[in-house]
């Protein structure tokens, strides 16, 4: 019963957390909506690296190829026919002549992003530690060089603009697919034996576990999310360079999942939602702000900013801010029980 | 461009990314951390000697010297110290925070337009034989990289020093049971690093003048990938292995077809992945000889 709980709040909680940020974005002005927007893709996006990351403690550098595949694909299907002849009049027939709704593009994303996962996975599954880290690293040199290049799959060194962008609502329902999805498999048996891998490989092993093929799941699901949350990034801005889909983007969601609890879908979404609220702060704050005191940042010093607080938050608490802990009864009580001394000094 | 060309070509940039191998595998050996903000290091060192462009080359190289090794020092202090005993990939996501932070401190205080660097332009003339062009600063960069590997080895093996950090390096809480102190041989790492990543920085600016805020980046992941694909056991595997990226990608894009030289990357790529999963420990990586780390 208690875990029944358990399970029901720790699934609620990052939702919760999703509808108030869509929340105040719907009712927000138009350009911090954007902002909000932003925040939304990012938690998608790091939701899916968690499904790998997180419950296998192997590190990926590569998952940003998923996500520019999800975003190129969704984003190119979805282009009308006489703008692609127009812009894009070199691409593979199919790819021109195919239009479809942005909802279906979504899925047509996660399923590539879910078969790219599954064909370099087989392979680069087998190693872990930073030989895997730099092999999934070497997956994204390969796919963000030839998106750049090959211009029958794309807009090649320009950028794929002019896509029909979502809303607040759209994006936010997608996050909280992808955090439904990340928990359905965290709590599945292929989830939990995963993890299993992650404390001990060797024990995990003798006890009948196939580590190679848990891995793999993870991949192809933590693949699809990351397609799934490209299409969203693509609807989001309404263009894509794939400059923006490569080091900076896999570092900084990789920072983003570190600094709120790499053992988490809860981490991950706040870790998201933080940094990216964060983010947006110190752009305020460049132009001048009240929070109790008027606080006004030096023009381009918002990242640094940011550097700062992402690497004292590293030094400060390593764990990551939740710990990596999803939220639960027991969790809520002790954090209460934190609380009350000062209520009662209060 | 005949082939004898290429892999002179190649032999000037293996030369380089082995000098930045051997920084980076010295510090993972002691700490077990990746430091992405590496090439940050070698950014700060052009950064001075652009600054210095009017002064004699000596002094310009001293200062640059000077400068990247205490940032190397005051790193360590002040964002890796706090952090030892954390996980591999949090001490690595850190360095990462700390790189993004230190380009764009670069970004605020010098701008995106970049500053150029004077000091020993005149390396980058050629000298011709027969039809081979072989550039001054490609014969710099062999001698100084074996001059400096040569150098490290030295101090690794004939010094206290030296032996302390190796013993760090293949197991780091025997070694300070032992009485090796931490705090001093980790410095000693990152003061060893520094001074190889100026020296880096010296020899990339004869090539490429113009300084920009990540000017350090490309050639340390490079040289990162270099490292684990060499094998991260030993520095000669971490140095071997640099020095066969920086082979690999002037060679190639020497020789591969004009048509499709964009493609050079991707081929790179491909080659890692490809002796990554025949040789996860490394191309290198000798069956058991001793636990020795650097």
């Amino acid at each position: 019963m208690r875990s029944r709980l358990d399970a029901a709040l720790s699934v609620t909680a990052p939702v919760v957390l999703v509808l108030a940020v869509a929340l105040l974005g719907s009712n927000a002005g138009a350009v911090r909506q954007l902002e909000f927007n932003d925040a939304l893709v990012n938690a998608a996006i790091v939701v899916g690296l968690y499904v790998f990351i997180g419950n296998s403690g192997v590190l990926s550098f590569g998952h940003m190829s998923f996500v520019a595949i999800g975003a190129y694909l969704s984003g190119i299907l979805t282009l009308g026919a006489e703008q692609k002849n127009f812009v894009l009049p070199q691409m593979f027939p199919v790819l021109r002549h195919t239009h479809v709704s942005t909802v279906s593009s979504l899925g047509l994303a996660a399923l590539a992003g879910g078969i790219f996962a599954l064909l370099t996975g087989i392979a680069l599954m087998r190693l872990s530690g930073l030989p895997a880290g730099i092999a999934t690293f070497a997956v994204l040199g390969i796919t963000a060089n030839i998106i750049s290049y090959w211009e029958k799959i794309g807009p090649g060194v320009t950028a794929l603009a002019l896509v029909p962008e979502s809303g607040t609502w759209t994006l936010a329902t997608g996050a909280m697919i992808a955090i439904v999805v990340a928990f359905a498999y965290q709590r599945s048996r292929f989830g939990r034996r995963l993890r299993a891998t992650r404390e001990d490989p060797r024990a995990a092993e003798a006890s009948g576990i196939h580590v190679h093929r848990e891995r793999l799941v993870a991949f192809v699901i933590s693949g699809a999310l990351a397609g799934f949350a490209g299409g969203l990034l693509v609807h989001e801005l309404g263009s894509i360079t794939v400059a923006q889909v490569y080091l900076e983007l896999t570092f900084i969601t990789l920072a983003m999942l570190v600094i709120g609890g790499v053992q988490s879908v809860w981490g991950a979404v706040v870790g998201a939602l933080l940094i990216s609220g964060l983010n947006s702060f110190l752009n305020d704050a460049e132009q001048g702000v009240h929070v109790g005191v008027y606080v006004h940042l030096p023009t381009g010093s918002r990242l640094v900013a940011l550097g700062v607080l992402m690497a004292l938050v590293l030094i400060l608490r390593p764990s990551g801010l939740t710990g990596g802990r999803e939220v639960t009864l027991g969790g809520l009580r002790r954090a209460g029980r934190l609380w009350r001394p000062e209520r009662s000094a209060g | 461009v005949t082939w004898l060309q290429s892999i002179i070509d190649g032999i000037g940039l293996g030369a380089e990314y082995a000098v930045v191998a051997v920084g980076i595998g010295l510090v993972f050996g002691v700490m077990r951390l990746v430091n992405l903000a590496y090439g940050e290091l070698i950014t700060a060192g052009a950064y001075t000697l652009a600054f210095t462009s009017g002064q004699p080359a000596v002094v310009a190289i001293l200062a640059c010297f000077g400068v990247v090794i205490l940032g190397a020092l005051v790193m360590e202090r002040v964002a890796f110290r706090p952090l030892r005993g954390a996980t591999p990939a949090t001490m690595l996501v850190a360095s990462f925070a700390i790189s993004f932070l230190l380009q764009n401190v670069y970004l605020l205080a010098f701008g995106s337009r970049g500053s150029t660097v004077g000091t020993l332009g005149g390396l980058n003339t050629a000298i011709a034989i027969g039809t081979l062009r072989i550039r001054w600063i490609s014969l710099v960069s062999v001698i100084v990289g074996a001059v400096l590997l040569a150098g490290v080895t030295l101090v690794l093996d004939r010094t206290a020093m030296g032996l302390h950090l190796r013993a760090a390096s293949a197991d780091f809480r025997t070694a300070r049971l032992l009485g090796v102190r931490a705090n001093r041989v980790i410095a000693f790492s990152f003061a060893i690093s520094g001074a190889l990543a100026a020296a880096v920085s010296v020899l990339l600016t004869v090539q490429s003048p113009l300084v920009t805020p990540d000017f350090g980046v490309s050639v340390t992941i490079f040289a990162l990938i270099g490292v684990v694909v060499g094998g991260l056991d030993r520095l000669w595997t971490a140095t071997a292995g640099g020095f066969l990226i920086g082979f690999a990608t002037a060679f190639f894009g020497d020789e591969l077809p004009s048509a499709s030289s964009v493609y050079l990357p991707s081929v790179v790529y491909g080659l890692v992945i490809v002796v990554l999963l025949a040789r996860p420990g490394g191309l290198f990586a000798g069956g058991g000889l001793g636990a020795e780390r650097v």
